[in-house]
């Protein structure tokens, strides 16, 4: 961690989370997660659906109140010091909150007002905003007739219209097309660049999570691997290869054989994970006496170190998540399948 | 400070503009009260759907029910038209049904997601709902004031007294109203439900409240309900305000204006302001403990 001077309050933790839980009934969404997010920091929450991203997050934000456990952000407690988070922090939510009867302006206005910011700093702060995120041009068009990226957009800049310290992005591209996503990563990028702010941010996508400095892989309420992405990968220790060959049976069986690797056919082409790849196409080559027609060595990606530490793609993951909701949403309705 | 001047999606050329939220104070929840009210004004202004029916109900209402009723009725109205008769009783159902659409915006709020914006702000919730219930109780205000100036086409005069009092005791009931539909609103999540709720309350506390027919003489039943309905605190000071402007012999004002009267105590109009105004104010003091409680 190196940023320690930029968030004001002598180099604490922009959020320090201490064995947060939270149950609802007997479920238990979150089950008592501790982490520390530095001043400056892009800190991404992955996981599946229903892994407790959004109740972390609503936690942290002060919109859920905690089982138990303490959470600070921005150095003030999250329940007893509500109001102080609140001022110091931005929201932008999966689902969208608007009000699309009202122009771009206009709804950043409200906002300033809600927030109480100083009369002749709204506009050009507003400005600044709507300029960053491309749409001060449309700032007097009723927000009704704005494209779900445009609407997203507008969040992100309604979000850091009152300078926040620390800006929480739950899902901020989830349902965009992928130019979309490009660009909102961009004014990520720049608004890191320019203003001293920390963003902690939930997302599925794991190509998204690369962004971040740091993120946390959670699985059914749990955190259960913390680094850097690229730290995150190196732990999995493995680069995958994949082999296209003229008898994919005889290839995995020799592999077992001579390398002791078990392989597994995936999509007409035999793959395994082995440490350090590169240099074990050479030998690949001299020592299978299958013939292998092409090959590929990758890096392992989040996937593969989300895969490694929950034992599950985070598809499948997402889709057993799926299941448990409806399964307890039948079980509350008293119509539990026998 | 500087900004910039071409607006560029990523023009990076300028200082950054940091503001401060300032801890809450007095006059930052006046600023959110207010601006939740400017909201409602706002949203009002630009749907001119709205407006135009904020216009045309009224007359509906006052000119064709009016001139309809009027026929089967001048035997008992002692020469005085049945229109300035269900006058103030028309101008209550006006402002209550504006009131309540005011109020019905928080199921929409919540349906749309902008509720979340208002609950996650740094401000007390009771400013938000009370900027709420102002804003609603200002639109469905406008509601009256159209109907205040159309009072002489229906022989109400233009008098400044008639039309202060009138005004005040629309306003209150708008606010009352408002507050009540809110408290009800903050518990509803979808919009079918409210409507379904409102069209329950709404129109048999307006059937009950006199508001199309005198509250003497009427049978115990009858009168009972007619005493417990709030709205009947509404129509009965306005109407005896427009019948003490109108020309009339005391047998006619007797008859359609006889004033309610709790057992044989005979309830003074400023009372009655007092019942609305109290009714208004526990309802928006459960309003605002509902609205705390939500997450």
């Amino acid at each position: 961690m190196t940023a320690t001077t930029n968030s004001g309050s002598n180099g604490a933790p922009a959020i320090s989370v201490d064995h947060l839980v939270k149950t609802f009934g007997e479920v238990e969404a979150v089950k008592g997660v501790d982490f520390q997010v530095a001043p400056g920091e892009v800190f991404g929450f992955l996981g599946p659906n229903g892994a407790g991203k959004t109740t972390t997050i609503n936690m942290l934000c002060t919109l859920v109140k905690p089982t138990s456990g303490s959470a600070t952000v921005a150095g003030h407690d999250v329940v007893s010091e509500r109001d102080d988070v609140r001022r110091h922090i931005g929201l932008v939510f999966q689902d969208p909150t608007l009000d699309v009867y009202l122009t771009a302006a206009q709804n950043l206005n409200l906002h300033a007002e809600l927030y109480g910011i100083q009369r002749d700093l709204v506009e050009p702060r507003a400005r600044q905003v709507l300029t960053m995120v491309g749409l001060w041009e449309r700032k007097d068009t009723a927000v009704g007739t704005f494209s779900g990226g445009m609407r997203r957009r507008l969040e992100i800049a309604r979000g850091l219209m009152h300078s926040p310290r620390v800006l929480f992005l739950d899902e901020p591209t989830i349902g965009l097309d992928p130019q979309t996503r490009r660009s909102i990563w961009s004014y990520i990028a720049e608004l890191k660049q320019r203003e001293e702010i920390t963003i902690f941010m939930t997302t599925h996508y794991m190509d998204e999570a690369e962004w971040c400095d740091r993120i946390a892989i959670m699985d059914h309420g749990e955190i259960v691997a913390l680094d850097s992405p690229a730290t995150l990968k190196e732990s999995v220790g493995t680069d995958r290869v994949m082999i296209h060959t003229e008898d994919n049976d005889r290839a995995t069986a020799e592999l077992l054989e001579r390398f002791g690797i078990e392989a597994k056919e995936v999509e007409g082409a035999v793959a395994f994970g082995v440490p350090g790849g590169e240099e074990f196409v050479p030998r690949l080559f001299s020592e299978l006496d299958v013939p292998i027609r092409s090959i590929s060595v990758s890096r392992p990606t989040l996937d593969d170190v989300f895969m490694s530490y929950t034992g599950t793609t985070i598809r499948d993951a997402e889709e057993d998540a799926g299941k448990n909701r409806n399964r307890m949403m039948m079980r509350a309705a008293g119509r539990a399948p026998r | 400070m500087s900004v910039a001047t071409t607006p560029q999606p990523t023009a990076v050329d300028h200082e950054v503009v940091e503001v401060r939220v300032p801890p809450r104070s007095l006059s930052s929840e006046f600023r959110a009260a207010r601006i939740m009210w400017r909201r409602d004004l706002v949203r009002f202004a630009n749907d001119r759907v709205r407006i135009v029916s904020t216009l045309i109900q009224p007359l509906l209402f006052l000119f064709v029910l009016g001139a309809g009723l009027q026929t089967i009725s001048k035997a008992g109205t002692h020469g005085v038209n049945l229109k300035t008769f269900i006058y103030p009783g028309i101008l209550c159902l006006s402002v209550m049904f504006t009131a309540m659409f005011a109020a019905a915006s928080i199921v929409w709020d919540r349906e749309f997601g902008f509720l979340r914006e208002m609950m996650v702000a740094p401000v007390s919730r009771a400013s938000i709902v009370v900027g709420k219930c102002l804003g609603g109780a200002t639109v469905a205000c406008s509601q009256g004031v159209i109907l205040i100036l159309l009072g002489p086409l229906v022989g109400v005069p233009y008098s400044i007294t008639l039309i202060l009092g009138i005004f005040a005791l629309q306003l209150l009931l708008a606010f009352t109203v408002t507050a009540f539909g809110v408290m009800i609103a903050v518990r509803i999540k979808q919009m079918q439900s409210f409507f379904g709720v409102m069209q329950m309350i709404v129109m048999p506390m307006y059937f009950l409240s006199g508001a199309l027919f005198p509250v003497a003489g009427l049978p115990v039943w009858l009168a009972i309900l007619n005493r417990i309905d709030p709205l009947t605190y509404a129509v009965d000071p306005m109407r005896r305000l427009v019948f003490s402007h109108l020309n009339i012999s005391p047998l006619a004002r007797h008859a359609l204006a006889p004033g309610v009267n709790w057992w044989t105590f005979h309830v003074p109009a400023l009372l009655e302001a007092g019942v609305i105004v109290s009714l208004g104010l526990v309802m928006l003091g459960i309003a605002i403990w509902e609205f705390s409680r939500t997450e």
